[in-house]
């Protein structure tokens, strides 16, 4: 948002740069593991990641349903293909946004009234609702008896996405797209009364910020981007739409992703993705090298959940502006700044 | 850093067209037609809350383009004056006039609408923004566009933008905040910060202007800088203020007239040299109790 | 369907039922009470707190411990929790507003949960306290004899709660540092003695929650899901009253029954896993402190 110091290098180079990486460099040298099971969920979370900042980091409401809206969001998705025949896929990922929006919009009413963990409590009814009724209601599932559906194939203007590099590259467009209309969002005066209701609420109010209207909005684009998440991340990277990944474990990691890598910060929502994906590999690779046998499963569900709940309390205490932060610290230091005026 | 160049917007800004020279000495012509009815007004206003009783049976008239000071000893009530004004307390009893409308309840999110911005004792700026960012969101109440229009930015959008841009840079020049334009609002020293949220509280061109304590915590010589801001916008916009204030030499040389409060009452209302004679008035501050009130008053 | 001779007894019978569940909700709602009346930080690792309370009790027990030395075990090792998390958590965060020490007992919630288990194991324990489980008839209403224990339990430890805030020196000490840290601390009184204190008390609270949860659900990971429960609970009470948090469990556990039973077979059965939610969020929106929270005033 704010940057008081120059750089000898243009600010698009960085992006730019990155996404020569990502659709150029990647889709040559990745092997299919790095597509399914690091990337792909990466940008789904990411993207989940940056709807809720946009919600808890800039707008000051916290949630704690974003996984519901993520479920929300596939299932809407995966309805709306299923039974409108011919339905664009894009259309209904698009659709399915609006599901979540309209969701948002009746769970995000008590953030009228609601203040912090009043609010918070709110939201979680949002996420047992939807998880009860996503179960219950066959309907949902096209009365599939598992309750596990399988997502439809991804193809798009006859193209099919369905490889694995497909589906990166379908996560990757999609992410790419809605990332960079966050980042626009919160660059406008909307973006500001988001900040100026987190901030202080009745000053906004006294200087004219229809604050009613810009929670509501907070939540409805918040949960237009969580509920295309959600889809994404049942469409190009599970493979499959069911409601008991999107419990109230993955909410909390959405809310970790953002508290870890920088609230109110677009970038900070991959930076936080990339750390949270990428760890318990890290992690149980580091496991099984030391402790050999005595590393299975549980030890390595155990030590994962210290060391994400040690590393929140780490960042809240030492680093409250998140990875982005420490990022950008780094960065001043690498790179040496040409005289400012 | 002088100020000759900060008082006076008919000296237009670097960068600036004739548009906004033009739009500067607009604002003036109106000043001196400025109507004859009161922009504010508050009668038989009483306010009470959990047994205390803040504000007992105020009657207070405001003359426009007037710089109108409360004062009175801690407790007496001054900041719940302003708070019912600005919407956020409801009075038990009596109303707010405003222009010829009247209120049992100012509806705080109109009051920009109304043409009233004000400042907060204790800082209301938005972290989050910057100095100019802060300035810019004064205009709030004026921007129309979505956020979809304000996404493509064009059109309508645009135009917002750019206005308010610009007016909120001629405000930081008013205020000699130039300097600091582009830091987050919330790492400036706080004399810095308070004049900040004053940019904020003109940027918005208000028919009336609150202050609540602009001068608290400052020094000398920004209590000086901040008199001379409040009486240039009274002067360059026709702006009607109404301070509350602890500082008496401050208040006496910067007011028209001076309301004083004790204990939820006015006790003296006039010129200020009248009021610093007023003997209930030096009472009040010696802290003489009167019949009427429990000795724990200030409870 | 209402049959037209409404089964009272069945009615008063899932009342009761309701009420005494309220109760244990109660119980935990305690906990949280403590630790906010007195920092204000909505302690998220309460539930994970009574996990690891029941856990290390129930495995003491099982490694041949006998019941009192567990018991003195169990609550040395909630001491030094409390002390421990006041240090290292609470402390570094004195200032920072209670949204963060929400978050960062959140974190902590999941420091317990892992340490708890990597520590004693994932199995599911039964845990046997010694109070039967027969229903006796009161009335013609089955009640469970023990839930009537637990609900003397918990009225005892709110009596002796109750009593201690408002009669005694240190109890008074509590209010004034959650009234007014700053004056707290001017008069002279100890804050960080008085937070570890707190965080202890409420570690007390959850070894009890702990023991007659796990007696009634087996001392499992699941146990740690009553701080959801306890939510809507101390959401209704408001989360600073005692009296609150019993008045609100009570509400809870009678609705949840009560809405399951005659509510809930229009919807197909299941709703207990959100109705609690909807009811405190209809509540908040008519009284967004709670019924005897204290009500903020929104100051300028």
């Amino acid at each position: 948002m704010m940057n008081p110091n120059a750089s000898r290098f243009p600010a698009w180079l960085g992006p730019v740069a990155l996404l020569a990486v990502a659709y150029g460099v990647l889709p040559i040298v990745g092997s299919s593991y790095l597509f399914e099971a690091i990337l792909t969920p990466f940008l789904a979370l990411s993207l989940a990641a940056v709807g809720l900042n946009l919600l808890t980091g800039y707008a000051g409401q916290v949630s704690l349903g974003s996984a519901a809206f993520m479920a929300v969001g596939a299932f809407a998705a995966y309805n709306f293909n299923l039974r409108l025949p011919g339905l664009p896929l894009l259309m209904s990922l698009v659709l399915a946004g609006f599901v979540a929006t309209a969701l948002g919009v009746v769970f995000g009413l008590p953030s009228l009234r609601l203040r912090g963990f009043y609010l918070a409590v709110s939201t979680l009814a949002a996420q047992f609702f939807v998880q009860w009724a996503l179960t219950k209601f066959s309907w949902f599932s096209n009365n599939n008896p598992s309750g596990v559906i399988d997502a439809p194939s991804l193809s798009i203007f006859g193209l099919s996405f369905d490889s694995s590099i497909g589906r990166y590259l379908f996560a990757l467009t999609i992410v790419v797209v809605l990332a960079w209309l966050a980042q626009r969002l919160v660059n406008t005066q909307t973006g500001h009364n988001f900040i100026a209701v987190r901030d202080n609420e009745l000053a906004a109010k006294v200087i004219g910020v229809p604050v009613l209207r810009t929670k509501l909005l907070a939540f409805a684009i918040s949960s237009f981007v969580i509920g295309v998440a959600g889809a994404l991340w049942a469409f190009a990277y599970l493979r499959t739409v069911e409601p008991a990944g999107f419990n109230l474990d993955r909410s909390f990691q959405v809310v970790f992703i953002i508290i870890i890598g920088g609230l109110a910060s677009i970038r900070g929502a991959f930076f936080g993705a990339a750390l949270l994906v990428v760890f318990p590999l890290i992690l149980s690779r580091l496991g099984s090298f030391l402790l050999g046998d005595h590393f299975d499963s549980g030890v390595l569900d155990m030590t994962q959940h210290i060391v994400l709940g040690a590393l929140i309390i780490f960042f809240l205490i030492a680093e409250p502006d998140g990875l982005v932060a420490l990022w950008d610290r780094l960065k001043k230091r690498l790179l040496p700044i040409p005289n400012n005026p | 850093m002088t100020s000759t160049s900060a008082l006076s917007l008919k000296r237009a800004p670097a960068g600036a067209t004739a548009e906004t020279s033009e739009f500067g000495r607009k604002e003036l012509r109106t000043f001196p037609e400025a109507a004859s009815s009161e922009p504010l007004r508050l009668e038989s206003i009483t306010l009470a809350f959990g047994g205390v009783t803040a504000l007992k049976d105020i009657n207070l008239a405001v003359a426009p383009g007037e710089i109108r000071a409360i004062i009175g000893p801690n407790g007496a009530g001054k900041s719940s004056l302003l708070n019912v004004i600005s919407g956020i307390y409801r009075p038990q009893h009596g109303l707010v006039w405003i222009d010829q409308q009247k209120f049992a309840r100012v509806p705080t999110q109109k009051l920009a609408r109304l043409g009233i911005a004000r400042t907060f004792q204790n800082l209301a700026l938005f972290k989050g923004l910057s100095v100019l960012e802060n300035v810019v969101i004064g205009r709030a109440a004026v921007r129309h566009a979505n956020f979809v229009e304000q996404i493509v930015g064009l059109g309508r959008a645009r135009r917002e933008q750019a206005d308010a841009q610009r007016r909120a840079e001629e405000i930081i020049d008013f205020l000699d905040l130039r300097a600091v334009r582009n830091r987050w609002a919330g790492t400036l020293p706080y004399g810095l910060q308070k004049r900040v949220e004053l940019a904020r509280a003109l940027v918005a061109r208000p028919k009336i202007l609150l202050l609540d304590e602009p001068m608290a915590g400052m020094t000398a010589t920004e209590k000086q800088e901040m008199t001379r801001f409040v009486r240039a916008a009274r002067e360059e916009f026709g702006t009607t203020v109404i301070l509350i204030e602890h500082d008496i030499g401050i208040v006496m040389g910067l007011s028209d007239r001076v309301a004083v409060l004790d204990h939820g009452r006015k006790i003296a209302d006039g010129p200020p040299a009248e009021v610093q004679a007023n003997q209930a008035v030096i009472d009040a501050y010696i802290g003489v109790p009167h019949d009427d009130e429990p000795e724990d008053a200030y409870a | 369907m209402l049959m037209p001779d409404f089964d009272f007894l069945f009615f008063a019978e899932v009342l009761v039922g309701g009420l005494l569940a309220g109760v244990m909700y109660s119980l935990v709602a305690i906990g949280f009470v403590l630790i906010y009346k007195t920092s204000h930080v909505l302690n998220f690792a309460q539930g994970s707190m009574v996990l690891l309370a029941a856990l290390t009790f129930v495995s003491l027990l099982e490694r041949g411990v006998p019941f009192w030395a567990s018991l003195l075990l169990s609550l040395a090792v909630m001491v030094l929790l409390g002390l421990a998390v006041e240090r290292t958590v609470l402390r570094p965060l004195v200032n920072k507003p209670p949204i963060t020490l929400f978050m960062a007992t959140l974190g902590l919630s999941y420091v317990i949960e892992g340490v708890a288990q990597l520590v004693w194991g994932t199995q599911v324990h039964g845990l046997d306290l010694g109070i039967d489980d027969k229903p006796f008839e009161v009335a013609g209403i089955l009640i469970s004899k023990f839930d009537l224990v637990a609900a003397g339990i918990a009225a005892a430890m709110v009596a002796l709660l109750t009593g201690f805030f408002r009669y005694t020196r240190i109890g008074l000490a509590f209010r004034a540092a959650a009234d007014d840290q700053l004056a707290a601390f001017a008069v002279g009184l100890r804050l960080p003695r008085i937070w570890a204190a707190t965080w202890v008390a409420a570690g007390v609270v959850s070894l009890v929650a702990g023991l007659l949860w796990g007696a009634r659900l087996g001392v499992q990971f699941s146990l740690s899901f009553v701080v959801l429960k306890a939510l809507p609970v101390l959401v209704l009470g408001g989360f600073d009253s005692i009296l609150g948090a019993i008045v609100g469990g009570l509400l809870i556990g009678a609705g949840e029954k009560l809405s399951e039973v005659y509510i809930g077979p229009f919807f197909g059965g299941g709703i207990e896993s959100w109705f609690a939610y909807v009811i405190a969020l209809m509540f908040l929106l008519v009284r967004p402190a709670g019924l005897f929270g204290r009500k903020l005033v929104e100051k300028a």
